[in-house]
């Protein structure tokens, strides 16, 4: 049974471990320097029958059938889907998955939305609740900027801290068994530092960042050492700068161990997305195409998975809120 | 973490670059420069064919809002716009943009509530603000036109 480890970590001691993965990008993304590494790239020029939503769909869909026949499953061998990203009551999730007939919880974590729904689906094989329960999100340029800033087509300019929304997503299937174990589990809490510009969600999400990792090394009594990699999910250049300086100020030193997913997607400067990638299928896709394999096959022998999320809305911005950050993490152990 | 909202503000000021103020201050004012020579050169070619001078300057607006409705459809304006930044904004050809650009995103729900109600979303202010100054600064004319007649 789980075991709580310290103040926020959970220990899973059934042996969960993830069975199948997969992962969709759109072109963008498929040109960067993960490319060659995810299950598709699909042509994402055009919106899917007139509409970007269905596109964003349409990806987390191929996502979750890319998992399946990695598992050698098919959909009524699962018994819970958690799924989540960026677009309003999360229809994103909704519409992708309703053809699959899986029980299905839609879970909103914004760009930490891969961590929570794998906790969730973990804890569900962990307690018997389920033998295999799926965790899937995405997320789409087009979406979110029609939803969160300015139409397509609109001419203006982005600051250098702005991030560029990865038209991405990730899909793990967990079960007992599988290379890739689930060992423990440290749920974020939501900190906010007073940041409000929404053009810096970096800045707004390395508080979060720090608060996770530094109480799953204290909970657990290890340090960045102890790790091969530290994977934040998009905090991008600004924010990976900003959370080496504040996990430094508690006392760790997580400089050499630490890769942030949206700095990994996109070559920043050929692709010029400013401070690097961001949305729920950054960190998702990065998980299924480069973490996993490499856990899999060895090369990696135990990783932080910690993606971190923005928890604002349009409205939330408008009525002169902060943006509020949370991380969520898990221990990735090969073997 | 033992760190107030203020030292984490000088914190994020001093790890987020700016904007390149310079040059992209450079690029406005030659963009947008530019954009006013060629309604200038309409002006002239309107009133050389004979238009009066309201006239000629009408269609200068008309012929640069029609030219970056056509750029907004055929994507071509929005890398223009990332390079002249407020040049391309300023002048008539931004406003046009901000409302063909939206009248384009939300065809996808519909003609009434996409394209017909979301078509003013980013221009909307302006016209609501710029029609309100407008009546406020007409009454403040009409109030000094009244002293002035009395004196």
């Amino acid at each position: 049974m789980a075991k709580r480890i310290g103040g926020r970590t959970v220990r899973l001691d059934k042996g969960i471990g993830v069975v199948g993965y997969g992962s969709v990008v759109g072109q963008k993304e498929g040109s960067g320097p993960l490319g060659n590494l995810f299950d598709e790239v699909v042509d994402d020029s055009k919106p899917l029958d007139g509409s970007w939503e269905k596109s964003e769909s349409a990806l987390q869909s191929a996502a979750l059938t890319r998992a399946l026949g990695r598992a050698g499953l098919n959909a009524d061998g699962v018994d819970m889907i958690f799924a989540g990203d960026l677009l309003n009551q999360c229809i994103g999730s909704t519409f992708g998955l309703r053809s699959y007939g899986i029980p299905f919880a839609g879970l909103f974590g914004a760009c930490s939305t891969m961590a929570l729904s794998m906790m969730m689906a973990a804890i569900s094989v962990e307690s018997g609740a389920a033998q295999k329960a799926a965790a899937v999100t995405s997320s789409h340029f087009c979406t979110a900027e029609r939803q969160f800033r300015t139409p397509l087509e609109y001419g203006g300019q982005r600051t250098p801290t702005a991030q560029w929304t990865t038209t991405a997503a990730g899909a793990v299937v967990l079960g007992v068994g599988g290379r890739v174990s689930v060992s423990d589990i440290c749920m974020g809490k939501i900190v906010d530092l007073g940041q409000s510009d929404a053009n810096n969600m970096g800045a707004a999400m390395a508080p979060a960042a720090c608060d996770t990792i530094v109480s799953y090394m204290r909970d657990t009594g290890t340090s960045p050492d102890d790790y091969d990699a530290v994977f934040t999910g998009d905090l991008g250049s600004v924010g990976s700068e900003l959370l080496l300086e504040l996990v430094t100020a508690e006392g760790y030193t997580l400089d050499s161990k630490h890769l942030d997913c949206g700095k990994m997607i996109f070559d920043i400067e050929r692709q010029d997305v400013h401070a690097g990638g961001s949305g729920c299928g950054c960190a998702a896709s990065v998980l299924c195409a480069h973490i996993l394999p490499m856990l899999e096959s060895g090369r990696y022998k135990n990783v932080l998975f910690c993606p971190t999320g923005a928890l604002m809305s349009t409205t939330s911005g408008q009525q002169g809120e902060s943006v509020p950050g949370i991380a969520h993490l898990l221990h990735l152990v090969s073997g | 973490m033992n760190m107030t909202n203020k030292q984490y503000d000088l914190l994020t000021k001093q790890s987020s670059p700016s904007s390149p103020k310079v040059k992209n201050g450079i690029l406005a004012f030659v963009c947008g420069g530019g954009i006013c020579v060629i309604g200038q050169a309409l002006c002239d070619l309107y009133m050389a064919w004979g238009a009066g001078e309201t006239a000629a300057r009408t269609w200068v607006s008309v012929t640069l809002v029609g030219i970056t409705a056509l750029l907004t459809a055929t994507h071509l304006w929005s890398g223009f716009a990332k390079f002249a930044g407020a040049g391309a904004f300023v002048p008539i050809t931004g406003f046009a943009n901000s409302v063909v650009s939206p009248a384009i995103e939300f065809r996808s729900e519909g003609l009434v509530m996409g394209v017909g109600a979301k078509m003013f979303v980013v221009a909307g202010p302006v016209i609501v603000y710029g029609t309100f100054f407008s009546a406020v600064y007409g009454i403040i004319l009409c109030i000094i036109q009244a002293v002035q007649g009395v004196m």
